[in-house]
């Protein structure tokens, strides 16, 4: 397997030679994933926030929907979302599939339950400790959810981080929605689906390290401004 | 505070969701061409797909997949055009009016490859299906692509001719990959096996490991492409015009020389034949 060695040797000259291919196929998977993470953010984040807070018939039933939602597999996930956005399905109109905007779609089903999940118990923690002091204070309900949010905040970014994490990784579901079309719809997953069909496993490998250096780059930013936010939080 | 960070972060959200989308809208022509991955993994498409948006600027949005996937999909209208390589599911899709008419492209054929050490002893046989049966006595590791492929129904069809019931070893010598044939050639690679591919994916496939061509030259081996357009009056999303003028230049003088000119190695891929069977 002199596979190996190659691969490190060609992602480096992928690196150092700043193809225009290549950064083409970086820049959309960034933009797809942080688009799907976004959303997810702001519709994960809210719906957490209100099951760790309240308490209602079903509650129980709901976070287990939701836990277990994490474990979707993103093939089925690009399945169904081929099956709504197909010219022949309910939102064919929309004319999304085989775009960028199918598979920010695609990777906001897979990433949210991620966000509603990991939120719901973060904050869940945290409100034991506040809950006396809303209930003595008379705090509003959205006030407290806020509240808690917003001091949850360098929790939930690791929260967002997995959510990251899982949707620049993906490949079945961008696959499908998307067609890896060259210039279109090709993310790095999907580049790397295919180097390894063509039997170029050397190439294939290059562009796996490549991602794992982008995923590296966004956490270290992450945590990187997360420690400074924390130091001038606690100043 | 919190009520400005909503809002400025919905409005991030906003921006990035129309930056993300937006490129992909109006603003070429373009159509989406379901196709095989023979075609697009062997470099044809790349090769010849640009001299055809020079001329007419409509970019070809090339999906690949298996030629069953691609039957599947074009037969939802999500393509303007089918280009596959299996004959009689492709007349299948336009009597059935999912298609408007089929047009021969090109050819090139299949071959079968399997590990240097040939266990079954088929170095050299041209006859496909007594190689197929020489495997099947010797219980020899065959890799098939199990995916409903254009290939894949080929490799049936030789089996049945060699009057082998491949159903019945299934797991055992046969073994189904249910995927590409680049991931079924890297699996017979891996494995040891036996498998057959088309010549072009061949050719151009890296990880040849210790595989080699065996058996070739039957007539039966034989694989024809076609082209056809999805039927705008099965859905109305179908770009009539613009699909039509791919298919005209592909089964034209300017595609088919295109076509007979890419060469991998050295060696030419793809035969065009659109004249004969046009009329």
């Amino acid at each position: 397997m002199q596979d190996f060695g190659s691969a490190f040797g060609l992602a480096f000259e992928l690196i150092v030679g700043f193809d225009t291919d290549l950064l083409a196929i970086v820049g959309l998977s960034l933009r797809v994933t942080f688009a799907a993470l976004l959303i997810s953010c702001l519709i994960g984040l809210p719906i957490g926030a209100a099951l760790a807070v309240s308490s209602f018939p079903g509650r129980g039933a709901l976070v287990v929907t939701f836990n277990t939602m994490m474990g979707l597999p993103p093939v089925v996930v690009g399945l169904l979302a081929y099956m709504m956005l197909s010219n022949a399905g309910p939102l064919g109109v929309l004319k999304l599939l085989y775009t960028p905007g199918a598979m920010v779609i695609a990777q906001t089903i897979l990433v949210t339950p991620i966000v509603v999940a990991l939120s719901r118990q973060m904050i869940e923690d945290l409100n034991k400790e506040y809950a006396e002091q809303f209930r003595s204070l008379v705090v509003p309900f959205p006030t407290a959810m806020a509240a808690l949010l917003w001091d949850a905040r360098f929790a939930l970014a690791t929260v967002a981080l997995a959510g990251f994490g899982r949707a620049i990784a993906e490949v079945g579901a961008v696959m499908i929605v998307g067609g890896n079309i060259n210039h279109v719809t090709r993310v790095m997953t999907t580049a790397i689906a295919l180097e390894t069909s063509k039997g170029d496993l050397a190439l294939a490998l290059a562009l796996g390290i490549i991602l794992l250096i982008i995923a590296m780059a966004v956490n270290a930013a992450v945590q990187g401004i997360n420690a400074k936010a924390r130091r001038n939080a606690y100043a | 505070m919190l009520r400005k960070t909503a809002f400025s972060l919905a409005f991030i959200a906003a921006a990035a969701l129309h930056w993300t989308i937006a490129p992909a809208s109006a603003e070429e022509r373009f159509i989406v061409v379901q196709s095989t991955t023979s075609t697009a993994n062997s470099g044809l498409l790349d090769a010849i797909l640009p001299k055809f948006k020079d001329k007419t600027g409509i970019d070809v949005r090339v999906v690949a997949v298996g030629t069953g996937q691609a039957i599947k999909n074009a037969t939802n209208g999500d393509g303007d055009v089918l280009f596959v390589h299996a004959k009689s599911a492709e007349e299948k899709f336009v009597a059935d009016g999912w298609g408007v008419k089929r047009r021969d492209v090109m050819y090139n054929d299949f071959v079968i490859v399997g590990p240097k050490g040939d266990p079954a002893g088929i170095k050299g046989m041209d006859e496909a299906t007594e190689a197929l049966k020489k495997i099947a006595e010797a219980g020899a590791p065959f890799a098939s692509r199990g995916d409903d492929s254009g290939t894949h129904k080929k490799e049936l069809s030789l089996w049945k001719a060699a009057d082998v019931d491949v159903a019945h070893a299934s797991g055992d010598w046969y073994r189904e990959t249910g995927s590409g044939m680049g991931a079924t050639l890297n699996t017979a690679a891996g494995m040891g096996a036996y498998a057959l591919t088309d010549r072009a994916t061949w050719i151009s496939f890296k990880n040849k490991s210790e595989l080699a061509i065996l058996a070739e030259g039957d007539d039966r081996l034989f694989n024809q492409y076609g082209v056809i357009l999805v039927n705008p009056e099965k859905h109305a999303a179908v770009k009539a015009d613009e699909g039509n003028a791919f298919i005209d230049w592909l089964t034209g003088p300017e595609g088919q020389q295109a076509i007979a000119d890419y060469k991998l190695e050295g060696q030419q891929l793809f035969f065009p034949n659109a004249d004969k069977a046009t009329n």
